[in-house]
């Protein structure tokens, strides 16, 4: 097994390698940036693959990898995935070819930058997913930044500058924070560098946890977003390109729960159990809050855009009450997410590309004109929606079996959620889809390409496998959160039995 | 299932594949019909759709009989359960120690079921073919009634909660689509779309259920909850015990399925939907699922006494509110649908006060009868060209007399007629309230029973008798539906007379694990409730043949009475206002526009500007003044002195 020591390494330099192939490529020949962009990306899925095929159900870390980097300050280039990080790299090189696939036509202005953009973007989030030295974490968490600020910003619509800017000052704002966060915690845990397994020796004093835990959860909380951290996000995604939008919902999000589990929680474990309540609260109001204002978006973007602010307070949730279940939820969830919202966004940047417009009100009667289209949408809508059968129930009802225990209350002000999803989602489909065809600007719009099937589908046979094989994925990512929900729970709770958080004046 | 058998479990090698492949026939269908419906539709062999579709609802039927008639054999003389529980192989979920492993259930009770769902959905696809010749998207209504299937056999063959409720979200979603299925239409997809949302407020409920069954039962396996069910008291905050919790929270969902107050009001909206739809989905199965899970989970229901009292009075004030707004619906579909939403509060009765096996029992006559009433009122809607009102209607039964003739039996079985099968049912209803010496309940049941009478009766004689009200031009058009359609109806007949000499409570009694009962016999409570079903009947033959011009005298001499029951009791209004006023409008103008958009993007953007005037203010610093700048330096460094000096 040679080849699996670098195979993390193999993952970060192919879509390295491609985005300099490409930027090194006539300018003119856009067919072959375009073709060369979804080679290097299929072949990191492929190499991916292999991750799954060697990962052996266990808690520890897997694939590790380590370089010295910078001796002087305990660097060193640290990688690993567990069950928590390897299906998030999956997802990761899995959504990347369908995004470009997807703005395969639409992108049609510089092309080149697009691609290698795109490329960078997936190397820095998968950077993230491997770093096991918060050094490194943080460069790959900043890498990530930049390339999507380009692609809202230059390929995105009308108030793309706005957005982008918007965007990046507000994770700036997280990540300034927890930098300085990572500083003092240099110094404290006695300067032993900044590799992951050694801070975790070495914890903090509890009255010092509660402030670094509280820059790190800023930090994370913005990327969820978790209300009222979440307004970059409807502007972000209104104004981002499709191929924008998909990353963004299906992966970057992501970053923000994978960094309470991997950072937050593991390194300031007392600071965490005695915060969990409040995290818990802020992601009921956002399961609720998000799913009503993501009911009166007049812009497709903007709803879905909502309703994941909706989504992942489950996540959130599950996070916060931080049981065996919930969390393997929690993680299910994101990748459930990932596949349905990423499924939504392709969908409706399907209908931009034919009409230019996003409105629903522009719409209705589509099942007649685009009886597939309809079809499929119906059905992305349905996995959205965490209808049994789907990907996203499993992870929902996981989350709320495991959350119960500790936040009863927020477990029923949760369920509020499960109602108005089905209100959004339903309401949007009514208007897009049914009644008769009023605008005649959508009396001849084409069904789906093969190409966009060649997206979509993919997508809809894993939100219908994962919604029926749940254990298939939750079998590799259960060890590790087990692992991580005893270490934590051990070491957050020494007065008290662990089982009995506060709860904040539970909102029965 | 592996490891340590439960007591009763049979290891049968039938049994432990039939039951999976009564569910696999209608799924195949949907399949076929979902990819190749357009196929079809292009090459003009759109009848396709409802052959394949009703071969594979027999062929399931034919599944299901099989393996009923297996497990009858292999039922013991004495007392005592035995069930199947057939395993799949593999788990749907397992993470820690919440498992829920693929298995069905079947025993008396899902056997019964089984039945009923393959054996009038069968009957129903058929009588389709006739009914949605003409619709040329028959193909797509086809597959939806094959899923439906699918789903509905799922609910009730599912051996875990978890499993019951894919059943029970998957018949919700076909019932939207189905419901919905003249799209174009805005009051089809509104309503489709109300039916949904509202049978999530119930499945909210049901998922809380379950999440606190896990909880304090640590399964949700049919069988383990059922001989744990003990386990738990039901009593422990005020009369709020574990026990009691789960049984409401899950009660809220069968509300929202079976269409009680006060989430009934999309049961009524949901005949936008075909009318096989109503007969199929809105009257003899789905909406029955609530009554079910109830039975279902009777070993816990019983146990709580406050649990069953909830179920035992929603039940009786929906069976009388129901059955009251019934009575001013001048809608042949509406009349039909409000006593549906009456008759599945009757069931609820009957479990309420501990009658399990009557409850189902009636849901089984209920299913022949509501069935017969529904197909037939779609064929008299056939005959008529679309039209559902009955104030256009009159004196049919010359003109479609096979439809008349079944019509007439199916409303004698509703309103008590003896010996046919919905008097049976009844009166075992009202005998367990009064022999449970529960008088009101008693009383209501009774008087529900009156007002059920009489108010199918009146559909009936406005309907069928005097003389026709739709003009010349409508009259020349009246036709008796074709063969597929009658032959249904007559069979269904057959079921609404004889179905009542079916001894479900015995049959299904061992699964409820609760002490036999032996029952008092006595003549007063067939007497009372034959009086009040012949009551009814003929103070309708009164009011709408004797004299017509009854009825508009005495609405006109009680006016807000009137008004009160037209306005269904303001529960539609109620929910309108709620959902447009409230929650929509609150979250536009207060939620997005004032709290998101005002409030937190007005902060961020004001620290933006706080940012950016400081920064116009720190230019200002740089003049370009080389004596400006000596002075700041000069300044700065006597600062940093000074605090040196000082610390």
């Amino acid at each position: 097994m040679g080849a699996s020591n670098y195979l993390l390494s193999l993952l970060l330099l192919l879509p390295l390698v491609g985005a300099i192939v490409i930027a090194l490529s006539p300018r003119a020949n856009v067919g072959l940036q375009k073709t060369l962009g979804m080679a290097f990306s299929l072949a990191a899925f492929a190499v991916s693959l292999l991750l799954v095929s060697g990962f052996q159900p266990i808690a520890e870390m897997q694939f590790v990898e380590r370089y010295e980097w910078i001796p002087a300050y305990g660097i060193s280039f640290h990688l690993g995935i567990d069950g928590i990080s390897l299906w998030l790299v999956i997802l990761t090189t899995f959504l990347t070819p369908i995004a470009l696939l997807g703005s395969w036509s639409s992108i049609a202005d510089r092309v080149k930058e697009f691609n290698v953009f795109m490329l960078l973007l997936e190397v820095g989030m998968l950077g993230v997913f491997f770093a096991l030295d918060l050094f490194v974490f943080y460069i790959f968490w900043e890498a990530m930044l930049i390339p999507m600020y380009f692609l809202i910003g230059i390929w995105g619509h009308g108030r793309r500058i706005y957005a982008a800017v918007k965007f990046f000052l507000y994770t700036m704002a997280g990540s300034v924070l927890m930098l300085v966060a990572f500083l003092v915690l240099y110094k404290e845990t006695g300067a032993v560098g900044f590799g992951l397994a050694e801070l975790l020796q070495r914890p903090v004093e509890p009255g010092l946890q509660f402030w670094l835990f509280l820059a790190f959860a800023l930090a994370f909380a913005i990327k969820v977003p978790m209300f009222p951290f979440h307004t970059w996000l409807p502007d972000a995604h209104v104004e981002a390109p499709t191929a924008g939008s998909v990353i963004l919902a299906g992966v970057l999000l992501k970053m923000g729960g994978y960094g309470f589990l991997r950072l937050a929680m593991p390194l300031f474990p007392q600071a965490a159990m005695e915060m969990a309540p409040w995290i818990a609260l802020l992601a009921v109001i956002g399961i609720v809050y998000g799913a009503l204002v993501s009911l009166v978006q007049p812009d497709m973007k903007k709803l879905v855009a909502y309703s994941s602010v909706s989504h992942l307070g489950f996540v959130m949730l599950g996070v916060a009450a931080f049981s065996t279940t919930s969390v393997t939820g929690a993680v299910y969830q994101m990748l459930n997410h990932g596949i349905s919202t990423g499924a939504l966004f392709l969908m409706v940047g399907m209908l931009y590309d034919r009409r230019h417009t996003r409105d629903i009100a522009e719409f209705g009667g589509l099942k007649t004109v685009m009886p597939w289209f309809s079809a499929l949408f119906l059905m992305v809508g349905l996995s959205s929606i965490a209808v049994p059968g789907f990907n996203g129930f499993v992870g929902e009802f996981l989350i709320l079996v495991g959350s119960w225990r500790a936040f009863p209350g927020y477990v029923i002000v949760a369920s509020l959620g499960v109602i108005l999803a089905a209100a959004y989602m339903l309401w949007m489909i009514q208007r897009v889809l049914y009644g008769e065809v009023t605008n005649p600007k959508n009396e001849k719009l084409a069904d789906l390409t093969p190409r966009e099937l060649v997206v979509l589908l993919p997508l809809l046979f894993l939100a219908v496998y994962m919604g029926i094989f749940s254990p298939q994925f939750t079998r590799t990512i259960e060890p590790s959160v087990a692992a991580l929900v005893r270490d934590v729970r051990a070491a957050g709770a020494p007065v008290h039995n662990a089982a009995a958080l506060p709860a904040p004046a539970p909102a029965r | 299932m592996p490891q340590g058998l439960p007591t009763g479990a049979l290891e049968d090698a039938l049994l432990m594949r039939a039951p999976f492949w009564v569910l696999v026939f209608p799924l195949v269908g949907f399949i076929v019909l979902a990819l190749f419906g357009d196929a079809m539709k292009r090459e003009g062999k759109s009848n396709w759709g409802g052959y394949i579709a009703s071969a594979m609802a027999l062929a399931s039927f034919a599944c299901a009989a099989l393996s009923v008639s297996r497990l009858m054999t292999l039922l013991p003389g004495e007392q005592g359960l035995r069930f199947a529980q057939p395993y799949l192989g593999f788990e749907w979920i397992d993470v820690a120690d919440f498992r829920v492993p693929l298995n069905l259930l079947v025993d008396p009770l899902s056997a019964v079921m089984i039945l009923v769902v393959t054996g009038i959905g069968s009957l129903i696809h058929i009588y389709s073919i006739g009914y949605m010749h003409e619709d040329e998207d028959r193909v797509r209504f086809f597959s939806y009634l094959n899923l439906f299937l699918f789903f509905m056999l799922v609910l009730v063959l599912g051996g875990s909660l978890p499993l019951m409720f894919v059943g029970w979200e998957g018949v919700g979603l076909c019932s939207y689509l189905l419901i919905g299925f003249w799209y174009k239409k805005q009051s089809a997809s509104d309503a489709g779309k109300k039916a949904f949302v509202v049978n999530r407020i119930g499945d909210a409920g049901l998922i809380l259920g379950m999440v606190m069954a896990f909880t304090w039962f640590g399964t949700l396996d049919l069988v383990e909850l059922a001989e744990n069910a003990g386990s738990k008291p039901a009593e422990g905050w005020l009369v709020f015990g574990p026990l009691t919790l789960v049984a409401l929270a899950l009660f809220v969902g069968a509300c929202g399925k079976s269409a009680q107050i006060p989430l009934h009001v999309w049961l009524p909206d949901a005949m936008e939907g075909p009318t096989p739809v109503s007969a199929l989905i809105h009257a003899a199965t789905m909406v029955t699922a609530g009554v079910y899970m109830v039975c279902r989970l009777a070993p816990i229901y019983s146990q709580s006494e406050t649990a069953m009292a909830v179920v035992a009075g929603l039940g009786c004030a929906t069976a009388v509110i129901a059955a009251t707004i019934a009575l001013v619906q001048t809608d042949i579909k509406k009349v039909l649908a409000y006593s549906t939403v009456s008759q599945l509060g009757y069931m609820f009765l009957a479990a309420g006060v501990g009658a399990f096996g009557v409850a189902i029992f009636h849901l089984v006559t209920h299913a022949f009868f509501k069935a017969l009433l529904f197909l037939g009122s779609g064929s008299v809607i056939h005959a008529m060209h679309h039209e559902q009102d009955m104030r256009k209607m009159g004196g049919l039964r010359k003109h479609i007399p096979w439809t008349h003739w079944t019509f007439a039996i199916g409303t004698a079985a509703i309103a008590g007629v003896p010996f046919l099968s919905g008097f049976y049912s009844k009166d075992a209803i009202l005998a367990a309230a009064h022999h449970h010496h529960h008088t009101l309940l008693f009383g209501l049941g009774l008087a529900t029973a009156l007002m059920t009478a009489f108010y199918m009766s009146r559909l009936y004689f406005l309907t069928f008798w005097g003389e026709f009200r739709g003009g010349h031009e409508a009259e020349h058009h009246l036709h008796e539906s074709p063969w597929s359609m009658v032959g249904v109806l007559v069979v269904l007949a057959v079921g609404a007379i004889f179905g009542g000499y079916i001894p479900i409570p015995a049959i299904v009694a061992p699964v409820f694990r609760l002490p036999i009962v032996e029952e008092a016999h006595d003549l007063l409570v067939p007497v009372l409730a034959t009086s009040a079903g012949l009551l009814g009947i003929a103070a309708a033959w009164y009011a709408y043949v004797k004299q017509p011009d009854l009825p508009a005298k005495v609405a006109a001499s009680a006016r807000g009475l009137q008004r009160v029951l037209e306005a269904k009791w303001g529960f539609d209004l109620a929910f309108d206002w709620f959902s447009s006023k409230v929650v929509v409008a609150g979250s536009d103008s207060l939620l997005w526009k004032r709290v998101d958009a005002g409030l937190i993007d007005g902060a961020v953007n004001g620290a933006g500007s706080v940012v950016d005037a400081i920064s116009r203010g720190a230019r200002g610093f740089q003049t370009g003044l080389v004596r400006g700048y000596a002075l700041v330096i000069f300044g700065g460094a006597v600062l940093l002195l000074s605090y040196l000096l000082w610390i």
